[in-house]
């Protein structure tokens, strides 16, 4: 077992260090390149699929125009059919409102499915706090929860571990050993994870789309635990951001039909639950109580903004997948909830205040896969672009602004841009000369290890 | 056709010689390039790392060298043609040279897509590997040059959809193209992302030059010369066997 060290602070310093662990960058690359091959399947497959892109596109921009209002008309439709919907505007909010549901609920069991809102608001260490106990019942959030880790991917959350350190970890927890096959992994986890959903007084769940029409929730999973968990336990809360919401169930098609093939390149998920408030009398199952905690947490500032593309993302994860710096460094460099190139994006919209997330959009060589591979179309290299202008105002980048100012000082003159030519050419064949350059400034940089052209 | 032509700066700065093969490849083919006077950079270093004012100082000297003119302006270098066609109306919009900007940008082409395209209205139709002839590295049948590696750049690939045009233009001139496997991923340069992530930068260019190998082939060219440097500097440090060279130099050698 190897020592932890201190995460560095940069997101260069954590990409060097995820550079050096050469067994989780070919995970990464075997498990990126398998799901991109399957995504480039299922969309071939679609007839219409530029059209069907162009119309998520405006569905998703639609539904952010009449955020307001569609919010409310979903809200009232699940109230009046039992529902319960709670306004949560930060991290501190929701994760109140959840530990108070859990309180008087008593549930100190809880099984919960994959929600991406749940690790932006550090739930699960909240209600550990509290003392309950919580079991991830994704197979992936469950291997992440056994080795301590955030999730890596948004889609698969341990899709940097390969099946030998799963075993590895399955193994540690059931204190004899499980056999390194997918196979014997998911029996032992299916086993492990029934007894959870059995006990659970509790379920909380994320929410894909929320239908404003009819006041439904829409979960999609591959491995029917979305659907214990929120149809098992008495008690069911599901966590959505407030931007996940579509008009109807036109709407809903369109983007069910992009977002499996765009994740793992189905047809349709194994799972497509949709819930339209709990257990109504007469009927055999579902829970007695269901909540939805919407979260806000930075999104409505950039809503309206040149950055409010950003809120159309329907989290399939395909971005990551094509992104060649993701590829090279892995979810964990980013050191957010959200890595690759929407994480890159959404992650400074979210924490503001935050000058690590700022960083977030150097990490990209803008060449543009991210925006040709989205399903809703979001132009997510521009809006990095944009995020560097940004910030290129601020007082962080002051000693860069005046190296552009005299920059571009020199080459709008085109005697010295003459003069800089000449004194290239001839310092060049000086400085290729030097082995070894001092590790400063760019030619440093490009020194370190690459030869001077 | 008369044109106009522009080098780049990086050709200016570090390796003229491509800009005298890029105008001779113009002269074979029956066009009359001038080259442009007075022009610098167009702003791309400063406008990709978020200073607009400053990109804009800089490009507003190339765009000034460009004059009042029709003659298409055929440049050697496919991030430049983008940044100069698709991102030039934005940089200027709402300055006293917007609609110059748009004239220019409008008359603003890469090398091979106007040499594969030049005198007709044919758009280059995009996209890697459509063209790459199949079949052995060695040589081609009729004992012609050896297969080139072609690298596509991504401005070339995603914004000019110059992917296919390079190899077109490679193949009228003789020469037999292959692409490497994953030849759509970004080969890590990116203007500043190569300074300032150089270990990632560096790991891209590894995994690149890794497929590069893989052909057989040892001849790599592309239609951005800061792709080609950086993938060489990487290649010279590994000593790597790879030949790196513009596709002007290839498709304006002396015969
Ligand atoms: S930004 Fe687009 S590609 Fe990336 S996860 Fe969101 S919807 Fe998918």
């Amino acid at each position: 077992m190897s020592v932890p060290t201190a995460t560095p602070v940069s997101f260069s310093g954590r990409a060097e260090r995820a550079l050096g662990d050469e067994r989780m960058r070919a995970a990464i690359a075997r498990g990126t390149g398998l799901m991109l091959e399957r995504r480039h399947e299922a969309i071939s497959a679609l007839a219409n699929a530029d059209e069907l892109r162009d119309a998520a596109s405006d569905i998703r921009a639609e539904a952010l125009r009449r955020l307001p209002e569609l919010l409310e008309q979903w809200s009232d439709n699940l109230t009046a059919h039992g529902g319960q919907v709670h306004w949560a505007g930060d991290a501190d909010e929701a994760t109140a409102i959840i530990a108070e549901i859990v309180n008087r609920r008593g549930g100190k069991v809880i099984a919960k499915g994959k929600s991406m809102i749940s690790e932006e608001i550090h739930l699960n260490a909240v209600l550990e706090q509290a003392g309950a106990e919580v079991t991830e019942t994704d197979l992936g959030e469950f291997i992440q929860q056994l080795a301590g880790e955030p999730p890596s991917h948004i889609v698969a959350p341990a899709m940097h571990k390969d099946r030998f350190e799963v075993a590895d970890l399955l193994s540690a927890d059931r204190g004899a050993p499980v056999s390194p096959e997918i196979e014997a992994e998911a029996a032992y986890a299916r086993r492990r994870l029934r007894q959870a959903f059995l006990d659970a007084g509790v379920g909380i769940t994320g929410v894909n789309f929320a239908v404003a029409s009819t006041g439904s929730i829409c979960l999609v999973e591959n491995e029917g635990n979305g659907r214990m968990c929120s149809s098992l336990p008495p008690t069911h809360i599901a966590l959505m951001g407030l931007e996940r919401i579509v008009a109807d169930f036109g709407d809903l098609d369109v983007m069910l039909n992009l977002l499996a093939r765009s994740a793992t390149g189905q047809a349709l998920t194994v799972y497509t639950n949709i819930i339209t408030g709990p257990r109504r009398t007469g009927e055999i199952d579902g829970p007695e109580e269901l909540h939805v905690v919407v979260l806000d947490g930075g999104r409505s500032a950039a809503l309206g903004t040149e950055f409010s593309p950003a809120l159309h993302c329907i989290r399939c994860g395909a971005c990551l997948n094509v992104c060649p710096v993701y590829r090279q460094v892995g979810g964990h460099a980013y050191e957010s909830v959200y890595s690759g190139p929407i994480g890159a994006v959404l992650t400074p919209l979210l924490k503001p205040e935050d000058p690590a997330a700022r960083e977030l959009s150097e990490a990209s060589s803008l060449c543009g896969a991210c925006t040709e591979i989205c399903p809703v179309r979001i132009p997510l290299h521009d809006l990095l672009l944009q995020l560097r202008q940004r910030d290129a105002r601020g007082d962080a980048s002051r000693l860069r602004r005046v190296g552009f100012w005299l920059w571009s000082q020199a080459w709008s003159r085109r005697w010295i841009f003459r003069a800089m030519v000449l004194a290239a050419r001839a310092g060049l064949p000086v400085l290729r000369r030097i082995r070894r350059l001092p590790n400063v400034g760019w030619l440093g940089a490009w020194h370190r290890g690459r030869e001077l052209p | 056709m008369r044109v106009q032509f522009f080098a780049s700066c990086l050709v200016e700065l570090l390796r003229p010689d491509v800009a005298t093969a890029a105008q001779r490849a113009l002269r074979a083919a029956g066009h009359e390039p001038e080259a442009l006077v007075g022009a610098t950079c167009c702003g791309q270093p400063a406008y990709n790392a978020g200073y607009r004012a400053e990109a804009q100082r800089v490009a507003r000297r190339t765009l000034r060298a460009l004059g009042d003119d029709d003659r298409p302006c055929v440049v050697a270098s496919g991030s430049c043609a983008t940044m100069m066609s698709h991102h030039w109306p934005e940089l200027f919009e709402g300055t006293p040279e917007e609609i110059a900007a748009r004239r220019a940008a409008g008359r603003t082409e890469e090398l091979t897509a106007f040499m594969t395209t030049a005198g007709s209205d044919t758009a280059p139709d995009g996209g890697a590997g459509h063209d790459d002839q199949t079949g052995g590295p060695e040589t081609s049948r009729a004992g012609g040059p050896a297969a080139v590696i072609v690298h596509d750049s991504c401005h070339a690939l995603r914004e000019l959809g110059a992917g296919a045009t390079v190899r077109r233009a490679l193949a009228d001139a003789g020469h037999p193209t292959r692409s490497a496997e994953g030849s759509e991923r970004c080969c890590g340069f990116g203007g500043s992302f190569s300074v300032k992530l150089p270990a990632v930068s560096v790991a891209m260019a590894d995994e690149k030059l890794d497929s590069f190998v893989a052909t057989g082939c040892e001849q790599v060219t592309s239609c951005d010369l800061s792709c080609l440097l950086h993938l060489q500097g990487r290649a010279r440090r590994r000593g790597l066997g790879l030949r790196f060279d513009h596709v002007a130099t290839l498709l304006g050698r002396e015969t």
